[in-house]
């Protein structure tokens, strides 16, 4: 990969990174049996989290993000890049399916608490059955109870819950019951996709400060991947914006939801319903970020001597103070015509104002 | 003369709904979806209905546009449009009184296009079976009402897998207001959206209230895009309503503990990190008692040591 990668640095901690991910790449053949097109999903994707980091990946539906979650959880084959936990290619090391010791080291939550637990089982079996395959009952029985007390007091819920089936649970309460499933194996990471978006507005929060309370105090890494902004801000230390299969921007959370530099994650933020500023939809300003975004032909870093900006490679930028490791890529940089399929390109762009046919109908 | 053109412009409520109580019928219990509701809607207002799931605000809508099928029961009060009474309705009144009077946008209306007819033959349905125009006059006013809602009226053409769904969604939006009704039922219009496309959607049902006067209920969990929308709403919990004023009110100053957790349920996009808490696993409120005024227009039901939270599961939400 000839990724120029101005800033790059390490975990929070010592040690590396939890989790790297290096220009990782999917395209899925599309057609009968004997054609050869392909659309590509990913695209040298570059992506590190540290040691007790959560990174958020958002981006709209169709963007690519639960394609790179699926890949990296080696549930998708990826065409091309590497996988790094501790350093070591797992896509490498295990080359046709994810080892148990893979598995150990991370982790998934998904979005549907409902279809990811098995219905004709008491939770107490999950667990259990978590701590079995990767070893770590603790030998006897009654250690074995213990941890599995251990795991629902840490998730919020009561110890004689081990004995309810999933229906007799809330949608809250399932998705604290797959998180402690993914806790019992004791991973470095963990990749949660969606994790809140099929709950209930009131308990998401709730789920939200359980994942920031294993980061704090066990120090778990997470990918969080959501298309809720306002909620990689809360929970994400760093955020990255996934745009037709790439990585466009990422940054610290604050830093970046607030002074957003690619086009694209202007028109994410932009269009995030927020009270506090209620009617600053300007429609023609959307229209001039839609065309910034799908056809940009200057940059906002043009003329920088420090940082110069290509249409044919993708370049990164720093934006402001190097603390808060927020980079753009260049907004010239196409990939090639991945983005036309995007939903975006399909919408209209129309700026103009259809007040004069709106007074014939109204008085027709 | 349709209902509509009659209460058109009146400082009348458009939509008056009293004590409405829906109750599920069941073989050996019953369960209260809608537990004595009351409220009305003005011309030209957006009224919000905010809840989450199984809180009965579909019910609620279901009820207005008389859609509800059995085990479903109206078990009492009284829903009045324009001053007719919408329960006493016959079928003839009812099929006028839909659509023409009240249109609804149901969750996920983009698939409910017809896949097999163009855009262009359903909207001209619509006028051709309720106000009778001619086929050649409903294309044109077919393509007028594509042209309201920014699409190119060429775009009658195309089959529904055709086009993008945010542009289905707006082409269902322009058939529901096809008829000028003087109401409008959003039911999570954009909740299989992006954000983008919801927010454009959005403005789009505010720039047409704006135009064409109606009156709007809108029904949503996102309280964000309801405070942004509406003029006022109610908050629902197990069948009742717990608080409801002027939308910047219930933003501005939540008085109820169950608002305060819906509002503390959506993090902020500007300001610092707080820390939020949402409503804690397993809290429930019970028997909810009728709202009272605590400031002008802004009615909350009482709670504390009238209501107190109680820790249970229990299904039945706020049967008394």
């Amino acid at each position: 990969m000839s990724h120029s990668v101005t800033t790059r640095q390490p975990g929070t901690t010592s040690g590396g990174p939890a989790l790297e991910i290096r220009g990782l790449g999917k395209s899925f053949a599309v057609g009968g049996l004997f054609s050869r097109d392909s659309v590509r999903a990913l695209h040298g994707v570059d992506l590190s989290i540290g040691r007790g980091e959560i990174v958020a990946l958002v981006g709209e539906s169709g963007s690519g993000k639960s394609t790179l979650a699926r890949c990296v959880a080696r549930l998708e084959k990826p065409s091309s890049g590497e996988i790094l936990i501790d350093g070591v290619d797992v896509l490498r090391r295990d080359r046709f399916q994810a080892s148990r010791a893979f598995r150990s080291q991370l982790q998934m939550v998904f979005q549907d608490p409902f279809g990811s637990l098995n219905p004709a089982h008491r939770v107490e079996h999950f667990l259990r059955r978590s701590l079995a395959i990767h070893g770590k009952t603790g030998g006897t029985e009654k250690e074995t109870r213990q941890r599995l007390e251990k795991l629902m007091t840490t998730v919020g819920l009561e110890a004689d819950m081990l004995n309810s089936y999933p229906h007799e649970l809330s949608g809250g309460q399932r998705q604290r019951i797959a998180i402690a499933r993914a806790l019992a194996v004791e991973p470095q990471v963990i990749l949660a996709d969606e994790p809140t978006s099929m709950l209930d507005v009131s308990v998401r929060i709730g789920v939200l400060n359980l994942m920031r309370k294993l980061r704090d105090e066990q120090g778990i890494s997470m990918l969080y991947i959501t298309h809720d902004l306002a909620s990689a801000r809360y929970l994400a230390d760093r955020t990255a914006v996934m745009f037709a299969g790439e990585l466009v921007e990422e940054g610290e959370s604050l830093d970046l939801l607030a002074t957003p530099a690619h086009p694209y994650t202007q028109l994410l933020v932009s269009a995030v319903p927020d009270p506090s500023r209620a009617g600053s939809y300007d429609p023609v300003r959307r229209a001039e970020l839609r065309q910034a975004v799908m056809a940009s032909t200057h940059c906002a870093f043009d003329g920088d001597p420090n940082q110069a900006c290509s249409a044919e490679e993708p370049v990164r930028h720093r934006v402001g103070n190097p603390e808060n490791r927020h980079w753009v890529r260049c907004h010239l940089y196409r990939p090639w015509a991945a983005a036309g399929g995007h939903a975006l390109a399909s919408e209209p762009i129309q700026p103009g104002h259809p007040a004069s046919n709106a007074q014939e109908e109204a008085s027709a | 003369m349709t209902i509509s053109q009659v209460s058109f412009g009146s400082h009348e409520p458009v939509l008056d709904v009293k004590d409405l109580t829906v109750k599920y019928i069941g073989d050996t219990r019953s369960t209260t979806a809608v537990d004595r509701v009351s409220f009305s809607i003005g011309t030209g207002e957006v009224f919000g209905l905010a809840g989450e799931s199984g809180c009965g605000k579909s019910t609620i809508a279901n009820s207005i546009m008389r859609l509800l099928k059995d085990p479903a029961k109206i078990a009492g009060g009284s829903i009045s449009f324009g001053g007719k009474d919408v329960l006493a309705m016959s079928p003839e009144e009812l099929r006028r009184f839909r659509w023409q009077d009240v249109a609804m946008v149901f969750q996920s209306a983009m698939n409910s296009l017809n896949p097999v007819l163009t855009i262009g033959e359903q909207i001209v349905d619509i006028f051709t079976t309720h106000a009778g125009y001619s086929r050649k006059e409903s294309l044109r006013r077919a393509g007028e009402l594509l042209e309201l809602v920014r699409i190119d009226p060429a775009r009658l053409r195309s089959y529904p897998h055709q086009l993008s769904g945010g542009m289905r969604q707006r082409a269902v939006i322009a058939m529901a207001v096809a008829l000028k009704p003087s109401l409008l039922i959003l039911d999570e219009p954009t909740t299989a959206l992006d954000v983008v496309v919801q927010q454009e959607i959005m403005a789009q049902i505010k720039e047409l209230q704006r135009e064409l006067g109606f009156s709007v209920l809108f029904i949503t969990h996102d309280m964000s895009l309801m405070v942004e929308l509406s003029h006022r709403m109610a908050v629902m919990y197990g069948g009742r309503i717990v608080e409801t004023a002027k939308a910047q009110d219930v933003y501005a100053t939540p008085r109820h503990p169950y608002t305060q957790a819906l509002m503390g349920a959506f993090p902020p996009l500007t300001g610092p990190r707080v820390p939020l808490t949402g409503l804690p696993d397993g809290v429930k409120f019970r028997n909810i008692p009728d709202l009272s005024e605590v400031s002008p227009g802004h009615f909350v039901a009482p709670f504390g040591a009238d209501a107190p939270v109680i820790e249970s599961a229990n299904l039945e939400g706020a049967t008394p």
